[in-house]
């Protein structure tokens, strides 16, 4: 098997889990770069390229999971450790909306006191204003759910009544029960994940999914991740975009682990490597309308270049943002930035609508 | 492939010169993958896999300077409260501290001083080379070449040789900003013309002086104009063969009074491939990380790039403009970045000797 060969069968949207790794091994990066662009064009020929303007509300930073990647987590008790007031809520979303933000992504940490009660009253403060509501990843509504004693499918149900607009597709991390168990392994397995998604789906309620890489994982374990999202997608269709990210090692447990590699960083996560994932992602998932670029992880310099390499949506404002910052990364963008970052690659940019679904 | 591409890519494979018309063409396009690739191809086939970086350490002995480049915002007049100039303990004391550091060259611009005499600069060249003989001093823009031969009422032979004499190296390419007058007018008009810079270059190449050129762009020029820069530099190469390495520098806006974002990763991008492309009498193209960035710096090695520049430690200049990136890069993440990037990365001294190589762990 040569890598022309498996970016034959990408194109064709056949290509199985080893053609999807070893392009990401051995396929020159133009030759990637060029059949991204093309399945990018065939998806969105009109050149559009979509941001959202809103802002990131992260509830609480205390987290049971302890994640060894994260650097944004506290145990209950720390010194640092919050949990957002109404008030500091309600200023927050008044913020975003005199900004013209049109949506809150609402995530927070898997806090030991909080079940489905806590999580609805939530989304209520929240859907007070008017405002889009993108929260809660499968991680958390698991957590919800099984505090509670109901299931995944109640807690959605719950949720959606409560006003949720949609779920982001954090906490998928790398779906490979292998890579979690060394980075995440007190976070719900892949299956759990995808279990999460399939009952949103089904009932309607539109999702993201993500991919953090360049920790420990192998270019195999990327594969398998987007495979598996791929057939999910294909069982539901209710991904509406995909947003591959690189590990910040900055304040992490995982970046003094001699499992992760040295020289400040490891397989793919580097900017070389991230234009590769990102282009073999538009390849595999092309059931899946919308490939983000991370200007959040890479820069803005490296997302412009992510727009010839199959991505055709530069996320969002990011009016705040606080989990990649615990890592000592933070990049800023305006919407003006961003939009005459979109013109100079020969783009047009869009606003997203507020009723899409975004990260 | 963009069709209007394609005699491009087939003069790039047989090797042939590429037109200011072709290189405009370049500047325009959108098909990055195709600059990309044509600028790789140019590229390996001068310097194989290798990406080269240097072990050196910058030092800007003063900000105080008599220009006033609306570009820049390093440049202090004496009487302000942030201007300053290095006592020649300060210089020794970061020559020292390189020389522990096993770094291989000081690389030394500053500001053009309205007090400081000639001598100064030689005497400052004579205490380095004396002190640390193994360490190569790669120093002075034209730009203040041509103020040493005006404060000192020398002539520009007689500058260099001195400089020379003293223990100068080789020099930088800065100054050149660009070249066209309508341009430079608007960005720095008491700079020297570009004229005056080539001729400079010149004598300085004639004295047996290695040195690099740059291009600054992102700032009021037209693509036109930066063809033009280009231009005459490969033409005064081909006379001469005295540059080694060509260095676009990416425009930072802050603190300076022309009005403009960063530059993008793709304007980044086709400043070094085009360049690679077009200046086919050079053997390097630089792309300081400093300037664009560690992440587009490591891109960059796809797009015709074969060196890094090196570990700086101190830099000041595109700092005071609002810089991003570090000050300061270790040899262990100058070999992972190369290597991430699947290329060979290679130590070398300021005239491209190898001083070590290391083995490649996994070719792209």
């Amino acid at each position: 098997m040569t890598w022309r060969e498996s970016l034959g069968r990408a194109l064709e949207g056949s290509a199985a889990p080893e053609d999807a790794a070893l392009l990401l091994r051995e396929a020159p990066l133009f030759d990637l770069g060029r059949a991204a662009d093309a399945v990018r064009r065939r998806i969105h020929p009109d050149g559009i390229v979509t941001y959202i303007v809103d802002r990131n509300v992260n509830y609480t930073n205390i987290c049971v999971c302890a994640c060894s990647f994260c650097a944004f987590y506290r145990e209950k008790g720390a010194p640092d450790a919050y949990l957002l007031s109404d008030e500091g809520l309600s200023r927050k979303i008044e913020e975003t909306l005199a900004l013209g933000g049109t949506q809150i992504l609402l995530q927070g940490g898997l806090h030991p006191d909080w079940g489905i009660e806590e999580a609805v009253r939530l989304v209520r403060a929240v859907k007070r204003h008017p405002i889009r509501l993108h929260g809660f990843s499968p991680p958390e509504i698991w957590h919800f759910a099984s505090r509670s004693g109901i299931g995944v499918g109640e807690a959605i149900s719950r949720l959606m009544e409560a006003g949720i607009d949609s779920i982001p597709g954090g906490g998928a991390e790398i779906l490979d029960d292998e890579v979690r168990g060394l980075i995440s392994p007190r976070k719900i397995g892949w299956k759990q994940w995808a279990a999460v998604m399939r009952e949103a789906h089904r009932r309607g309620l539109p999702t993201s999914a993500t991919m953090m890489f360049g920790s420990v994982e192998t270019p195999e374990q990327v594969a398998t991740h987007l495979v598996r999202v791929r057939d999910l997608q294909a069982e539901t269709g209710g991904f509406t975009s995909f947003i591959p990210w690189t590990f910040q090692p900055g304040n992490t447990a995982l970046s003094r682990d001699p499992r992760y590699g040295t020289g400040g960083g490891n397989g793919l996560g580097h900017p070389l490597g991230y234009l590769r994932v990102l282009a073999v992602s538009r390849l595999l998932l092309r059931n899946v309308s919308r490939l983000q670029v991370s200007w959040v992880t890479m820069g803005a310099k490296v997302a412009q270049l992510g727009l010839f390499f199959g991505g055709n949506d530069f996320g969002s404002t990011m009016i705040e943002e606080n989990v990649v910052a615990a890592a000592g990364v933070s990049f800023r963008m305006s919407e003006e930035e961003i939009v005459a970052t979109i013109r100079d690659a020969g783009f047009t940019p869009a606003r997203r609508e507020a009723t899409s679904c975004s990260t | 492939m963009e069709p209007s591409l394609r005699d491009i890519r087939d003069k790039v494979e047989a090797g042939r010169r590429l037109s200011g018309e072709d290189a405009l063409r370049l500047f325009r396009t959108r098909d990055v993958h195709t600059v990309g690739e044509m600028a790789d191809f140019a590229n390996r086939r001068k310097n194989g896999d290798r990406v080269y970086f240097i072990v050196n350490r910058h030092i800007n002995p003063t900000n105080v300077c008599v220009n006033r480049c609306r570009f820049c915002a390093f440049s202090k007049s004496r009487e302000e409260p942030l201007a300053y100039t290095m006592t020649m303990d300060e210089i020794l004391r970061r020559a020292d501290e390189a020389r522990e550091q096993n770094a291989t060259e000081l690389h030394i611009v500053g500001g053009l001083h309205p007090d400081l005499p000639f001598d100064f600069y030689l005497s400052m060249l004579r205490t380095l080379s004396e002190r640390h003989p193994g360490m190569h001093i790669q120093g002075f823009t034209a730009v203040e070449i041509d103020y040493f031969s005006r404060i000192s009422g020398l002539p520009l032979d007689e500058v260099i040789r001195r400089l020379k004499e003293a223990g100068l190296g080789s020099l930088p390419g800065g100054g050149a900003e660009i070249f066209a007058p309508e341009i430079r007018n608007a960005i720095c008009p008491e700079k020297i013309p570009g004229e005056r810079w080539l001729e400079v270059m010149e004598a300085v190449h004639a004295a047996g002086l290695r040195s690099n050129a740059t291009m600054l762009y992102g700032h009021v020029e037209t693509l036109e104009s930066r063809v033009d820069h280009l231009q005459r530099l490969r033409e005064l190469q081909d006379r001469t063969g005295g540059f080694q390495a060509f260095i676009p520098l990416a425009f930072h806006p802050k603190n300076t009074e022309i009005a403009k974002g960063y530059t993008t990763g793709l304007e980044d991008l086709l400043s070094l491939a085009v360049a690679r492309l077009f200046l086919d009498n050079f053997s390097h193209v630089k792309s300081f990380w400093i300037m664009v960035g560690p992440k587009i710096a490591q891109i960059s090695l796809h797009f015709g790039v074969d060196d890094i520049d090196g570990t700086v430690v101190e830099e000041r200049i595109t700092h005071a403009a609002g810089a991003q990136a570090g000050m300061a890069m270790t040899v262990s993440e100058l070999v992972a970045m190369i290597r991430q990037a699947g290329r060979v990365p290679v130590e070398r001294d300021t005239l491209y000797n190898v001083i070590r190589e290391w083995p490649a762990e996994e070719a792209r």
